[in-house]
């Protein structure tokens, strides 16, 4: 039996505990995987994998216009030039919110999501009410979020169909004219570059 | 096909709830299932879109029913089954009772980080792109029963492509063993009203990413 450090404190394991320890003992006693490896690749996951990666290419692109215009042109190529811990894959697109415009990103299919520059997805992006209606009535989903947009504002909702993946370049907020890159980050949330929140307004950060 | 999985445009499923301050993981067997996923992609034993179509053959209250990752233990299970790699007894028993199938190669702890980096879905070109940025297209009115990635609420409507991704491997053809079949792939516009009715909001546009096969001229 592969060992498991890593299971749960209780002393009942559940139908699901078992099932995929029951799986990963046969991958592994038939030779196809490393436990090992699959520890390395959670503790990246929960260690280095995040939505600071996308903090700091949002935060970036608001401080450098050249590295912006790099962006939009082509995200993966643009991330890349930012050597940070994760790889960034191919076809990585991002989106610029504009006064007229605001970009909001989901994947009514399956969960297509920018693990690369955000980590994994929350289990509200997953969710069958966010693929259901994001695409039919984002302003609704917005609402959710406690989000509230002009009623001029084009909502624009892009459905990941594809191998592409999307991050929202949110708009920087006023008043941080002046701040450093590393200062502006803080102002970046996960949901901002996903298209249901905004950035946080320089009063909720130091 | 026209699965439970398809779920753009349903009614009912209710509001959306974010946790405040959510884990990466809510239990350590998230992280085993998805860094298996990983490690069998990397030794590929089968394609991203496989792993899709697994999922969406469930039945629809076994879908809806798990969350997110026992759906890909479920779909991996699947495939595992059917591409010869396990046998129902020994997923069920916990233990290898044959020998394993061979595969080109392993995720060990060394090559961790290649195996993490998303590989790339662009595939030469196999004829120059039939539609640019501006042209109006109609996406086709097609149900196939297998794997597809063009969504039942965006068939056969007009849109305007807005952007040409390149040529990637086709997810249709992935999915079921039939090979690259390389496409190009466009994002592919809508309006509101075209896919929800008059009484659509007049501000929100919708795309959806749609390779070539998916459209028409219009």
């Amino acid at each position: 039996m592969a060992q498991h450090e890593h299971d749960e404190h209780g002393s009942e394991l559940s139908e699901t505990q078992l099932r995929v320890r029951a799986l990963e003992t046969v991958l592994t006693e038939k030779g196809y995987i490393d436990p090992a490896a699959l520890d390395l690749i959670i503790e990246a996951y929960e260690t280095k994998i995040g939505p600071h990666t996308g903090a700091r290419v949002v935060a970036k692109a608001w401080h450098d216009p050249a590295f912006k215009r790099a962006l939009l042109d082509d995200g993966s190529k643009a991330v890349r030039t930012l050597g940070h811990e994760s790889r960034v894959g191919d076809h990585l697109v991002a989106i610029e919110n504009t006064p007229a415009r605001h970009n909001m990103v989901v994947c009514t299919l399956c969960s297509c999501y920018p693990w690369d520059v955000l980590g994994l997805p929350p289990v509200w992006y997953k969710s069958a009410p966010y693929r259901s209606r994001a695409v039919k009535d984002p302003r609704g989903v917005l609402a959710d979020f406690g989000v509230a947009l002009p009623a001029s504002t084009e909502i624009r909702v892009w459905d990941s169909t594809a191998e592409t993946r999307f991050l929202v370049l949110p708009m920087r907020p006023s008043g941080t004219e002046g701040w450093s890159e590393d200062r502006l980050t803080q102002l970046v949330t996960r949901d901002a570059m996903i298209g249901t929140g905004l950035p946080k307004r320089p009063d909720e950060v130091t | 096909m026209n699965g439970v999985h398809d779920m753009g445009g349903m009614d009912g499923f209710g509001k959306v709830e974010p946790e405040p301050n959510e884990p990466v993981f809510h239990a350590p067997w998230e992280g085993r299932v998805l860094a298996m996923q990983r490690a069998m992609g990397y030794a590929g034993a089968w394609p991203i879109d496989a792993s899709r179509f697994a999922q969406e053959r469930l039945a629809p209250q076994a879908y809806l029913g798990a969350s997110y990752y026992q759906r890909w233990a479920l779909g991996m299970e699947r495939n595992l089954v059917e591409r010869g790699y396990a046998e129902t007894d020994e997923l069920a028993s916990g233990r290898a009772l044959r020998s394993g199938k061979p595969l080109a190669r392993k995720l060990t702890s060394d090559v961790v980080s290649q195996g993490m980096t998303r590989g790339s879905f662009y595939r030469q070109a196999q004829a120059p792109a039939r539609f640019k940025p501006g042209d109006r297209v109609r996406t086709k009115n097609i149900h196939p029963p297998t794997h597809t990635r063009l969504p039942r609420y965006a068939r056969g409507r007009l849109g305007v492509i807005e952007l040409v991704h390149g040529c990637h491997a086709f997810p249709d053809t992935m999915a079921i063993d039939k090979g690259d079949n390389p496409q190009w792939l466009y994002t592919v516009m809508f309006e509101g009203k075209e896919l929800w009715g008059p009484d659509a909001d007049p501000t929100v546009k919708i795309s959806i990413d749609a390779f070539e096969p998916y459209l028409d001229p219009a």
